[in-house]
Protein backbone atom coordinates (compact mmCIF):
# COMPACT_ATOMS: atom_id res chain seq x y z
CA UNK A 1 0.00 0.00 0.00
CA UNK A 2 1.51 3.39 -0.89
CA UNK A 3 1.67 5.93 1.60
CA UNK A 4 2.92 9.97 1.15
CA UNK A 5 2.71 12.88 3.52
CA UNK A 6 3.00 16.62 3.49
CA UNK A 7 4.74 17.69 6.69
CA UNK A 8 2.83 20.81 8.47
CA UNK A 9 3.50 23.95 7.96
CA UNK A 10 5.44 22.52 4.44
CA UNK A 11 5.58 25.35 1.44
CA UNK A 12 2.49 24.10 -0.34
CA UNK A 13 2.95 26.19 -3.88
CA UNK A 14 6.70 25.07 -3.72
CA UNK A 15 5.12 21.39 -3.47
CA UNK A 16 3.06 22.10 -6.17
CA UNK A 17 5.47 23.44 -8.75
CA UNK A 18 8.07 20.65 -8.00
CA UNK A 19 5.01 18.40 -8.77
CA UNK A 20 4.19 20.20 -12.36
CA UNK A 21 0.26 19.32 -12.09
CA UNK A 22 -0.13 22.35 -14.63
CA UNK A 23 -3.84 23.11 -12.63
CA UNK A 24 -4.25 26.35 -11.90
CA UNK A 25 -7.34 26.10 -10.16
CA UNK A 26 -5.40 24.70 -7.15
CA UNK A 27 -4.88 28.30 -6.52
CA UNK A 28 -8.35 28.88 -5.50
CA UNK A 29 -8.82 26.18 -3.07
CA UNK A 30 -8.56 25.67 0.10
CA UNK A 31 -5.85 24.78 2.26
CA UNK A 32 -7.71 21.52 2.92
CA UNK A 33 -7.86 20.92 -0.60
CA UNK A 34 -4.81 22.12 -1.79
CA UNK A 35 -3.38 19.29 0.68
CA UNK A 36 -5.94 16.55 -0.63
CA UNK A 37 -4.86 17.55 -4.11
CA UNK A 38 -1.57 17.43 -3.66
CA UNK A 39 -1.30 14.11 -1.68
CA UNK A 40 -3.06 12.19 -4.96
CA UNK A 41 -0.72 13.53 -6.70
CA UNK A 42 1.81 11.85 -4.84
CA UNK A 43 0.29 8.90 -4.54
CA UNK A 44 -1.09 8.63 -8.41
CA UNK A 45 1.71 10.69 -10.90
CA UNK A 46 2.62 8.42 -13.49
CA UNK A 47 -0.10 5.61 -12.77
CA UNK A 48 -0.88 4.07 -16.20
CA UNK A 49 -4.40 4.72 -17.43
CA UNK A 50 -4.37 8.00 -15.10
CA UNK A 51 -7.22 10.55 -16.36
CA UNK A 52 -9.38 8.07 -17.92
CA UNK A 53 -12.78 8.22 -16.31
CA UNK A 54 -13.24 5.64 -13.63
CA UNK A 55 -16.02 4.39 -10.99
CA UNK A 56 -14.00 1.62 -9.44
CA UNK A 57 -11.92 4.26 -7.66
CA UNK A 58 -12.92 5.75 -4.31
CA UNK A 59 -12.31 9.26 -2.05
CA UNK A 60 -12.79 8.88 1.58
CA UNK A 61 -11.11 11.93 3.74
CA UNK A 62 -11.41 11.81 7.40
CA UNK A 63 -10.78 14.98 9.63
CA UNK A 64 -11.14 16.24 13.25
CA UNK A 65 -12.66 19.56 12.30
CA UNK A 66 -13.60 19.61 9.06
CA UNK A 67 -12.44 22.84 7.47
CA UNK A 68 -12.26 24.89 10.80
CA UNK A 69 -9.69 27.42 8.85
CA UNK A 70 -11.49 27.82 5.92
CA UNK A 71 -14.70 28.34 8.57
CA UNK A 72 -12.97 31.24 9.94
CA UNK A 73 -11.84 33.07 6.71
CA UNK A 74 -15.71 32.40 5.47
CA UNK A 75 -17.05 33.53 8.54
CA UNK A 76 -14.90 37.00 8.45
CA UNK A 77 -16.20 37.82 5.12
CA UNK A 78 -19.88 37.66 6.39
CA UNK A 79 -20.67 41.00 7.83
CA UNK A 80 -19.77 42.46 4.88
CA UNK A 81 -19.67 40.91 1.15
CA UNK A 82 -20.08 37.17 2.25
CA UNK A 83 -17.67 34.94 -0.26
CA UNK A 84 -19.22 33.11 -2.06
CA UNK A 85 -15.43 31.36 -3.31
CA UNK A 86 -15.05 30.96 0.10
CA UNK A 87 -18.12 29.44 1.07
CA UNK A 88 -17.85 26.73 -1.50
CA UNK A 89 -15.04 25.44 0.63
CA UNK A 90 -16.78 25.46 4.07
CA UNK A 91 -17.81 21.84 3.49
CA UNK A 92 -16.18 18.78 4.92
CA UNK A 93 -15.97 16.83 1.46
CA UNK A 94 -15.06 19.36 -1.28
CA UNK A 95 -11.56 18.03 -0.87
CA UNK A 96 -13.27 14.45 -2.38
CA UNK A 97 -14.76 16.25 -4.91
CA UNK A 98 -11.71 18.47 -5.95
CA UNK A 99 -9.29 14.89 -6.33
CA UNK A 100 -12.58 13.18 -8.40
CA UNK A 101 -12.42 16.18 -10.49
CA UNK A 102 -8.78 16.64 -11.19
CA UNK A 103 -8.42 12.64 -11.41
CA UNK A 104 -12.08 11.82 -13.50
CA UNK A 105 -12.90 9.69 -10.67
CA UNK A 106 -16.58 8.78 -10.76
CA UNK A 107 -16.72 6.50 -7.64
CA UNK A 108 -18.06 6.71 -4.59
CA UNK A 109 -16.66 10.17 -2.29
CA UNK A 110 -17.22 10.39 0.99
CA UNK A 111 -16.01 12.36 4.01
CA UNK A 112 -15.99 11.01 7.57
CA UNK A 113 -15.38 13.38 11.14
CA UNK A 114 -13.66 11.74 13.84
CA UNK A 115 -13.10 13.05 17.51
CA UNK A 116 -9.29 11.61 17.39
CA UNK A 117 -7.30 9.95 14.80
CA UNK A 118 -7.90 6.43 15.62
CA UNK A 119 -6.43 4.36 13.26
CA UNK A 120 -8.81 1.37 14.04
CA UNK A 121 -11.68 3.14 13.50
CA UNK A 122 -10.53 4.98 10.17
CA UNK A 123 -9.53 1.21 8.84
CA UNK A 124 -12.57 -0.46 9.89
CA UNK A 125 -14.78 2.81 7.53
CA UNK A 126 -12.33 1.97 4.77
CA UNK A 127 -13.00 -1.86 4.55
CA UNK A 128 -16.68 -1.39 4.87
CA UNK A 129 -16.33 1.16 2.04
CA UNK A 130 -15.15 -1.65 -0.31
CA UNK A 131 -18.77 -3.50 0.24
CA UNK A 132 -19.69 -1.21 -2.54
CA UNK A 133 -19.05 -3.90 -5.29
CA UNK A 134 -17.52 -1.56 -7.85
CA UNK A 135 -14.72 0.16 -5.69
CA UNK A 136 -11.60 -1.92 -6.13
CA UNK A 137 -8.92 0.63 -4.81
CA UNK A 138 -9.25 3.79 -2.87
CA UNK A 139 -7.56 7.21 -2.25
CA UNK A 140 -7.49 7.32 2.07
CA UNK A 141 -6.96 10.53 3.48
CA UNK A 142 -6.73 11.78 6.79
CA UNK A 143 -6.31 15.63 6.55
CA UNK A 144 -6.61 17.62 9.59
CA UNK A 145 -6.50 21.47 9.67
CA UNK A 146 -6.73 23.50 12.32
CA UNK A 147 -5.05 26.67 11.02
CA UNK A 148 -3.87 27.34 7.42
CA UNK A 149 -0.13 26.54 8.61
CA UNK A 150 -0.50 23.67 10.94
CA UNK A 151 -1.73 20.05 9.45
CA UNK A 152 -1.85 16.43 9.80
CA UNK A 153 -2.06 15.08 6.07
CA UNK A 154 -1.76 11.75 4.86
CA UNK A 155 -3.12 9.71 2.81
CA UNK A 156 -3.21 6.14 1.04
CA UNK A 157 -3.31 4.37 -1.99
CA UNK A 158 -5.35 1.22 -1.33
CA UNK A 159 -6.47 -1.65 -3.41
CA UNK A 160 -9.22 -4.25 -2.73
CA UNK A 161 -6.49 -6.82 -2.68
CA UNK A 162 -4.70 -4.80 0.57
CA UNK A 163 -7.26 -5.01 2.93
CA UNK B 1 -25.18 -10.37 2.61
CA UNK B 2 -26.94 -9.58 6.09
CA UNK B 3 -30.16 -7.92 5.56
CA UNK B 4 -30.76 -4.21 7.35
CA UNK B 5 -33.63 -3.26 8.77
CA UNK B 6 -35.01 0.07 9.69
CA UNK B 7 -36.67 -0.82 12.82
CA UNK B 8 -37.35 2.75 14.82
CA UNK B 9 -37.46 6.50 13.46
CA UNK B 10 -37.82 9.80 15.09
CA UNK B 11 -38.51 13.43 13.54
CA UNK B 12 -38.47 16.72 15.02
CA UNK B 13 -39.85 19.21 12.12
CA UNK B 14 -41.48 22.71 12.37
CA UNK B 15 -44.53 20.92 11.26
CA UNK B 16 -44.50 18.07 13.68
CA UNK B 17 -42.54 15.82 15.89
CA UNK B 18 -43.86 12.34 15.20
CA UNK B 19 -43.42 10.63 11.88
CA UNK B 20 -47.23 9.99 11.46
CA UNK B 21 -47.76 13.41 12.01
CA UNK B 22 -44.94 14.91 9.84
CA UNK B 23 -46.60 12.48 6.76
CA UNK B 24 -49.81 14.18 7.49
CA UNK B 25 -48.96 17.62 7.41
CA UNK B 26 -47.23 16.77 3.91
CA UNK B 27 -50.28 15.10 3.24
CA UNK B 28 -52.49 18.67 3.93
CA UNK B 29 -49.34 20.73 2.11
CA UNK B 30 -48.74 22.16 5.64
CA UNK B 31 -45.46 23.66 5.93
CA UNK B 32 -43.36 26.21 7.63
CA UNK B 33 -41.72 28.19 4.92
CA UNK B 34 -41.93 31.63 5.51
CA UNK B 35 -39.88 34.83 5.00
CA UNK B 36 -37.12 35.70 7.66
CA UNK B 37 -35.62 38.77 8.38
CA UNK B 38 -32.01 37.82 7.28
CA UNK B 39 -28.19 39.46 7.93
CA UNK B 40 -29.38 41.93 6.67
CA UNK B 41 -30.76 40.16 3.60
CA UNK B 42 -34.45 38.41 4.20
CA UNK B 43 -34.64 34.75 3.54
CA UNK B 44 -37.37 32.66 2.94
CA UNK B 45 -36.84 28.99 5.34
CA UNK B 46 -38.90 26.33 7.12
CA UNK B 47 -37.59 26.93 10.78
CA UNK B 48 -37.55 25.65 14.87
CA UNK B 49 -38.96 28.06 16.99
CA UNK B 50 -36.30 29.51 18.86
CA UNK B 51 -38.04 28.78 22.13
CA UNK B 52 -36.08 26.11 23.99
CA UNK B 53 -35.22 25.99 27.18
CA UNK B 54 -33.47 22.77 27.04
CA UNK B 55 -29.81 22.48 28.12
CA UNK B 56 -27.24 22.83 25.22
CA UNK B 57 -28.05 24.10 22.22
CA UNK B 58 -30.76 23.81 19.51
CA UNK B 59 -28.80 21.52 17.67
CA UNK B 60 -28.41 18.97 21.02
CA UNK B 61 -31.96 19.01 21.68
CA UNK B 62 -33.14 18.41 17.91
CA UNK B 63 -30.99 15.49 17.36
CA UNK B 64 -31.43 14.10 20.76
CA UNK B 65 -35.15 13.91 20.77
CA UNK B 66 -35.00 12.63 17.12
CA UNK B 67 -32.83 9.89 18.04
CA UNK B 68 -34.30 9.05 21.18
CA UNK B 69 -37.64 8.50 19.57
CA UNK B 70 -36.43 6.22 17.37
CA UNK B 71 -34.30 4.14 19.84
CA UNK B 72 -37.32 3.91 22.02
CA UNK B 73 -39.34 2.72 19.21
CA UNK B 74 -36.33 -0.09 18.27
CA UNK B 75 -36.58 -0.57 21.76
CA UNK B 76 -32.60 -1.52 21.67
CA UNK B 77 -29.67 -0.95 24.14
CA UNK B 78 -28.30 1.80 23.54
CA UNK B 79 -25.73 0.86 25.43
CA UNK B 80 -24.89 -2.59 23.93
CA UNK B 81 -20.96 -2.69 22.46
CA UNK B 82 -22.90 -4.14 19.39
CA UNK B 83 -24.90 -0.47 19.04
CA UNK B 84 -23.08 2.09 16.82
CA UNK B 85 -23.69 5.73 16.06
CA UNK B 86 -23.77 7.53 12.87
CA UNK B 87 -23.99 11.50 13.02
CA UNK B 88 -24.87 12.94 9.46
CA UNK B 89 -25.22 16.84 9.31
CA UNK B 90 -23.20 19.83 7.42
CA UNK B 91 -22.52 22.37 9.65
CA UNK B 92 -23.58 21.58 13.03
CA UNK B 93 -23.23 24.26 15.50
CA UNK B 94 -21.42 26.67 12.98
CA UNK B 95 -22.78 29.07 14.66
CA UNK B 96 -20.35 29.17 17.80
CA UNK B 97 -17.72 29.76 14.96
CA UNK B 98 -14.95 32.38 16.89
CA UNK B 99 -16.76 31.88 20.03
CA UNK B 100 -14.15 29.84 21.73
CA UNK B 101 -16.42 26.91 22.38
CA UNK B 102 -15.93 23.53 21.24
CA UNK B 103 -19.69 23.33 20.31
CA UNK B 104 -18.51 24.08 16.81
CA UNK B 105 -16.97 20.30 16.49
CA UNK B 106 -19.09 18.01 14.64
CA UNK B 107 -17.02 15.39 16.29
CA UNK B 108 -17.61 16.79 19.61
CA UNK B 109 -21.59 16.73 18.92
CA UNK B 110 -21.91 13.42 18.42
CA UNK B 111 -19.76 12.29 21.53
CA UNK B 112 -22.50 14.67 23.61
CA UNK B 113 -25.51 12.84 21.03
CA UNK B 114 -23.99 9.60 22.28
CA UNK B 115 -23.44 10.44 25.89
CA UNK B 116 -27.20 11.81 26.15
CA UNK B 117 -28.34 8.09 24.62
CA UNK B 118 -26.21 6.39 26.17
CA UNK B 119 -24.44 4.86 23.56
CA UNK B 120 -21.01 3.46 24.50
CA UNK B 121 -19.07 2.69 21.42
CA UNK B 122 -17.22 5.43 19.48
CA UNK B 123 -19.55 7.60 17.13
CA UNK B 124 -18.86 8.46 13.79
CA UNK B 125 -20.06 11.59 11.38
CA UNK B 126 -20.39 11.65 7.88
CA UNK B 127 -20.48 14.95 6.53
CA UNK B 128 -20.94 14.65 2.93
CA UNK B 129 -22.59 17.80 1.64
CA UNK B 130 -26.21 17.78 1.31
CA UNK B 131 -26.44 13.74 0.65
CA UNK B 132 -25.25 13.48 4.52
CA UNK B 133 -28.46 11.83 5.51
CA UNK B 134 -28.33 9.30 2.94
CA UNK B 135 -24.88 8.78 2.69
CA UNK B 136 -25.30 8.24 6.95
CA UNK B 137 -27.51 5.29 6.05
CA UNK B 138 -25.29 3.73 3.67
CA UNK B 139 -22.34 3.74 6.15
CA UNK B 140 -24.96 2.22 8.44
CA UNK B 141 -26.05 -0.65 6.36
CA UNK B 142 -22.36 -1.36 5.71
CA UNK B 143 -21.11 -1.35 9.70
CA UNK B 144 -23.92 -4.32 9.50
CA UNK B 145 -23.48 -5.93 6.97
CA UNK B 146 -19.89 -5.82 7.75
CA UNK B 147 -20.63 -6.97 10.94
CA UNK B 148 -19.16 -4.60 13.09
CA UNK B 149 -22.08 -4.01 14.77
CA UNK B 150 -25.94 -5.65 15.15
CA UNK B 151 -27.75 -2.46 15.36
CA UNK B 152 -27.08 1.54 14.58
CA UNK B 153 -28.21 4.69 15.37
CA UNK B 154 -28.68 7.12 12.72
CA UNK B 155 -29.54 10.74 13.58
CA UNK B 156 -29.13 13.91 11.11
CA UNK B 157 -29.72 17.02 11.96
CA UNK B 158 -29.59 21.17 10.67
CA UNK B 159 -30.17 24.48 12.35
CA UNK B 160 -29.75 27.49 10.18
CA UNK B 161 -27.46 30.25 10.55
CA UNK B 162 -26.13 33.61 9.58
CA UNK B 163 -23.40 31.17 8.20
CA UNK B 164 -25.30 28.39 6.29
CA UNK B 165 -27.57 31.75 5.25
CA UNK B 166 -25.45 34.12 4.03
CA UNK B 167 -23.19 31.53 2.05
CA UNK B 168 -26.15 30.42 0.03
CA UNK B 169 -26.97 33.99 -0.41
CA UNK B 170 -23.61 34.81 -2.27
CA UNK B 171 -23.83 32.04 -4.31
CA UNK B 172 -27.51 33.30 -5.42
CA UNK B 173 -29.22 29.85 -4.49
CA UNK B 174 -32.06 31.21 -2.43
CA UNK B 175 -35.59 31.85 -3.62
CA UNK B 176 -37.42 34.93 -1.89
CA UNK B 177 -40.93 32.79 -2.18
CA UNK B 178 -41.75 29.38 -1.32
CA UNK B 179 -39.65 26.94 -3.90
CA UNK B 180 -41.37 25.39 -6.94
CA UNK B 181 -39.60 21.51 -7.85
CA UNK B 182 -39.40 21.28 -11.59
CA UNK B 183 -41.63 24.00 -11.87
CA UNK B 184 -40.75 26.16 -15.07
CA UNK B 185 -40.77 29.35 -12.45
CA UNK B 186 -38.58 27.66 -10.03
CA UNK B 187 -35.65 29.90 -8.75
CA UNK B 188 -33.92 28.68 -6.04
CA UNK B 189 -34.14 26.62 -2.94
CA UNK B 190 -35.19 27.47 0.60
CA UNK B 191 -33.21 26.34 3.49
CA UNK B 192 -34.81 24.43 6.36
CA UNK B 193 -34.27 22.61 9.77
CA UNK B 194 -35.09 19.58 10.95
CA UNK B 195 -33.30 16.49 12.68
CA UNK B 196 -34.54 12.55 11.69
CA UNK B 197 -32.94 9.15 12.91
CA UNK B 198 -33.41 5.47 12.42
CA UNK B 199 -32.33 2.67 14.00
CA UNK B 200 -30.83 -0.03 11.84
CA UNK B 201 -30.77 -3.68 12.50
CA UNK B 202 -29.82 -6.83 11.19
CA UNK B 203 -32.71 -8.39 12.57
CA UNK B 204 -36.19 -7.33 11.64
CA UNK B 205 -37.66 -7.22 15.02
CA UNK B 206 -35.46 -6.87 18.46
CA UNK B 207 -35.83 -9.57 20.59
CA UNK B 208 -37.31 -7.80 23.38
CA UNK B 209 -40.87 -6.74 20.83
CA UNK B 210 -40.66 -10.36 19.57
CA UNK B 211 -40.30 -12.27 22.72
CA UNK B 212 -41.48 -10.23 25.27
CA UNK B 213 -44.33 -7.69 23.72
CA UNK B 214 -45.53 -9.98 20.97
CA UNK B 215 -45.51 -9.06 17.49
CA UNK B 216 -48.50 -7.82 16.59
CA UNK B 217 -49.34 -5.87 19.68
CA UNK B 218 -46.32 -3.95 19.69
CA UNK B 219 -45.98 -3.10 15.80
CA UNK B 220 -49.47 -1.88 15.50
CA UNK B 221 -48.28 0.55 17.62
CA UNK B 222 -45.36 1.64 15.96
CA UNK B 223 -44.72 3.66 12.79
CA UNK B 224 -44.64 0.95 10.53
CA UNK B 225 -47.06 -1.97 11.04
CA UNK B 226 -44.30 -4.33 8.79
CA UNK B 227 -40.56 -3.69 8.80
CA UNK B 228 -38.60 -1.93 6.29
CA UNK B 229 -35.33 -3.19 4.36
CA UNK B 230 -32.74 -1.08 3.18
CA UNK B 231 -31.46 -3.21 0.09
CA UNK B 232 -29.27 -1.21 -1.74
CA UNK B 233 -26.85 2.08 -1.55
CA UNK B 234 -24.50 3.69 -3.64
CA UNK B 235 -22.41 7.23 -3.65
CA UNK B 236 -21.08 8.64 -7.12
CA UNK B 237 -18.76 11.54 -7.97
CA UNK B 238 -20.09 13.60 -11.03
CA UNK B 239 -16.24 14.57 -11.23
CA UNK B 240 -17.40 18.04 -12.99
CA UNK B 241 -17.85 20.61 -10.73
CA UNK B 242 -17.50 21.23 -7.12
CA UNK B 243 -20.60 23.44 -6.53
CA UNK B 244 -22.64 23.01 -10.25
CA UNK B 245 -24.22 19.17 -10.89
CA UNK B 246 -22.99 17.69 -14.10
CA UNK B 247 -24.97 18.37 -17.44
CA UNK B 248 -25.66 14.94 -17.78
CA UNK B 249 -26.45 13.62 -14.68
CA UNK B 250 -23.39 11.33 -14.33
CA UNK B 251 -23.19 10.88 -10.59
CA UNK B 252 -27.02 10.50 -10.03
CA UNK B 253 -27.53 8.29 -13.38
CA UNK B 254 -24.68 6.06 -12.26
CA UNK B 255 -26.00 5.49 -8.40
CA UNK B 256 -28.98 4.73 -9.66
CA UNK B 257 -28.02 2.22 -11.86
CA UNK B 258 -26.30 0.70 -9.36
CA UNK B 259 -29.19 0.23 -6.95
CA UNK B 260 -31.32 -0.18 -9.75
CA UNK B 261 -29.67 -4.33 -9.99
CA UNK B 262 -31.21 -4.48 -6.99
CA UNK B 263 -34.65 -3.29 -7.54
CA UNK B 264 -37.69 -5.54 -8.95
CA UNK B 265 -38.68 -2.85 -11.95
CA UNK B 266 -42.48 -3.88 -11.03
CA UNK B 267 -42.08 -3.22 -7.56
CA UNK B 268 -40.60 0.04 -7.82
CA UNK B 269 -43.65 2.58 -6.48
CA UNK B 270 -41.73 5.80 -7.44
CA UNK B 271 -37.79 7.62 -6.86
CA UNK B 272 -38.46 10.95 -4.11
CA UNK B 273 -36.43 12.88 -5.89
CA UNK B 274 -33.96 15.59 -4.02
CA UNK B 275 -36.01 18.33 -5.77
CA UNK B 276 -34.11 21.84 -4.34
CA UNK B 277 -35.81 23.76 -7.17
CA UNK B 278 -32.43 25.44 -7.89
CA UNK B 279 -32.15 25.52 -12.09
CA UNK B 280 -29.83 23.14 -12.27
CA UNK B 281 -30.40 20.28 -9.65
CA UNK B 282 -33.85 20.09 -11.35
CA UNK B 283 -32.39 19.76 -14.71
CA UNK B 284 -29.90 17.19 -13.86
CA UNK B 285 -32.26 15.01 -12.16
CA UNK B 286 -34.27 15.19 -14.81
CA UNK B 287 -31.57 14.16 -16.73
CA UNK B 288 -30.36 11.13 -14.68
CA UNK B 289 -33.96 10.10 -13.97
CA UNK B 290 -34.91 9.82 -18.01
CA UNK B 291 -31.07 8.14 -18.70
CA UNK B 292 -32.37 5.39 -16.41
CA UNK B 293 -35.16 4.90 -17.67
CA UNK B 294 -37.54 6.41 -15.09
CA UNK B 295 -39.17 8.98 -16.96
CA UNK B 296 -42.36 7.29 -16.31
CA UNK B 297 -42.36 6.12 -12.76
CA UNK B 298 -43.81 8.62 -10.50
CA UNK B 299 -41.36 11.09 -8.90
CA UNK B 300 -41.85 13.39 -5.86
CA UNK B 301 -40.00 16.35 -3.41
CA UNK B 302 -40.74 17.11 -0.26
CA UNK B 303 -38.93 20.66 0.10
CA UNK B 304 -41.73 22.68 -0.90
CA UNK B 305 -42.49 21.28 2.75
CA UNK B 306 -39.61 21.27 4.80
CA UNK B 307 -37.12 23.10 2.48
CA UNK B 308 -33.69 21.94 2.16
CA UNK B 309 -32.78 20.24 5.31
CA UNK B 310 -29.04 19.47 4.43
CA UNK B 311 -27.68 17.17 6.65
CA UNK B 312 -31.37 15.64 7.90
CA UNK B 313 -32.63 15.71 4.58
CA UNK B 314 -31.80 12.14 3.50
CA UNK B 315 -32.98 11.12 6.92
CA UNK B 316 -36.19 12.85 6.96
CA UNK B 317 -37.57 12.29 3.54
CA UNK B 318 -36.97 9.07 3.42
CA UNK B 319 -39.08 7.74 6.62
CA UNK B 320 -41.90 10.21 5.31
CA UNK B 321 -41.40 8.08 1.74
CA UNK B 322 -41.72 5.18 4.11
CA UNK B 323 -44.73 6.33 5.91
CA UNK B 324 -46.29 7.11 2.30
CA UNK B 325 -46.09 3.88 0.54
CA UNK B 326 -46.93 2.19 3.88
CA UNK B 327 -50.73 4.93 3.36
CA UNK B 328 -50.43 3.89 -0.67
CA UNK B 329 -49.50 6.82 -1.85
CA UNK B 330 -47.17 9.42 -4.51
CA UNK B 331 -46.97 12.50 -2.22
CA UNK B 332 -47.46 15.25 -3.61
CA UNK B 333 -44.53 17.73 -4.80
CA UNK B 334 -45.89 20.81 -3.45
CA UNK B 335 -44.98 23.96 -4.93
CA UNK B 336 -45.11 22.78 -8.27
CA UNK B 337 -47.61 23.32 -11.32
CA UNK B 338 -45.71 23.39 -15.14
CA UNK B 339 -42.86 21.23 -16.21
CA UNK B 340 -39.63 23.15 -16.02
CA UNK B 341 -37.07 20.62 -17.09
CA UNK B 342 -36.11 19.38 -20.49
CA UNK B 343 -37.13 15.47 -19.56
CA UNK B 344 -40.46 14.58 -19.56
CA UNK B 345 -40.71 13.32 -15.35
CA UNK B 346 -43.51 11.88 -14.22
CA UNK B 347 -44.06 14.62 -11.19
CA UNK B 348 -47.39 15.93 -10.18
CA UNK B 349 -48.57 18.63 -7.27
CA UNK B 350 -51.70 15.88 -6.75
CA UNK B 351 -51.21 12.81 -4.20
CA UNK B 352 -51.29 9.71 -6.22
CA UNK B 353 -52.03 5.84 -5.72
CA UNK B 354 -48.73 4.04 -5.38
CA UNK B 355 -48.17 0.78 -6.65
CA UNK B 356 -45.45 -1.76 -5.48
CA UNK B 357 -43.09 -2.19 -2.57
CA UNK B 358 -39.92 -0.33 -3.29
CA UNK B 359 -38.87 3.33 -3.50
CA UNK B 360 -35.54 4.57 -4.23
CA UNK B 361 -34.61 8.02 -2.53
CA UNK B 362 -32.00 10.18 -4.51
CA UNK B 363 -30.13 13.45 -3.26
CA UNK B 364 -27.17 15.43 -4.86
CA UNK B 365 -24.44 17.36 -3.16
CA UNK B 366 -21.46 20.48 -3.35
CA UNK B 367 -18.14 18.44 -4.24
CA UNK B 368 -20.46 16.57 -6.90
CA UNK B 369 -21.48 14.32 -4.87
CA UNK B 370 -24.92 12.24 -5.35
CA UNK B 371 -26.56 9.30 -3.53
CA UNK B 372 -29.38 6.47 -4.27
CA UNK B 373 -30.73 4.27 -1.47
CA UNK B 374 -33.28 1.49 -2.61
CA UNK B 375 -35.73 1.06 0.09
CA UNK B 376 -38.51 -2.32 0.89
CA UNK B 377 -41.45 -2.80 2.29
CA UNK B 378 -42.06 -5.78 3.91
CA UNK B 379 -38.69 -7.73 4.29
CA UNK B 380 -38.01 -11.38 5.28
CA UNK B 381 -41.00 -11.64 7.82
Amino acid sequence: MKQVNIPSGANLAQLYRDLQPDYPKFFKMDVVSKLGFLLTEMLVAGEAGRFQPRQDRAVLVFSRQGCLANDTHYAATMADFPSPALFVYTLPNIVSGEIAIRNKYAGETSAYVLESYNKDTMWELVRQAFQDRITQSAIVAWIDCPTDTQWTAEAFLVNRNDL
Amino acid sequence: MKKVYCIGCGVVTPVGDTPKGVFQAVREGRSALCLHPGFPEPFFASLMPRDCTAPGTLFDHMVKEAAAAAVKEAGIDASSPRTGLILSSIKGNVEMLGHGSADVSLAVQARRLAQALGVTTAPVVVSNACISGLAALVQGMRMIQGGQFDQVIVAGCEVQSRFIVTGFQSLKALSLQACRPFDEARDGLNLGEAAAAMVLSSQPMTPMTLGEIGFSSSRTKNNFPQPWELVSGCIRNDANHISGPSRTGEGSYNALQYVLEDARPEALAFVNVHGTATRYNDEMEAIALGRAGLEKLPVNALKGIFGHTMGAAGILESIVSMQALEAGVVLPTKGYENLGVSVPVNVSAQERPAQGSQFIKLLSGFGGVNGALLFQKGGAL
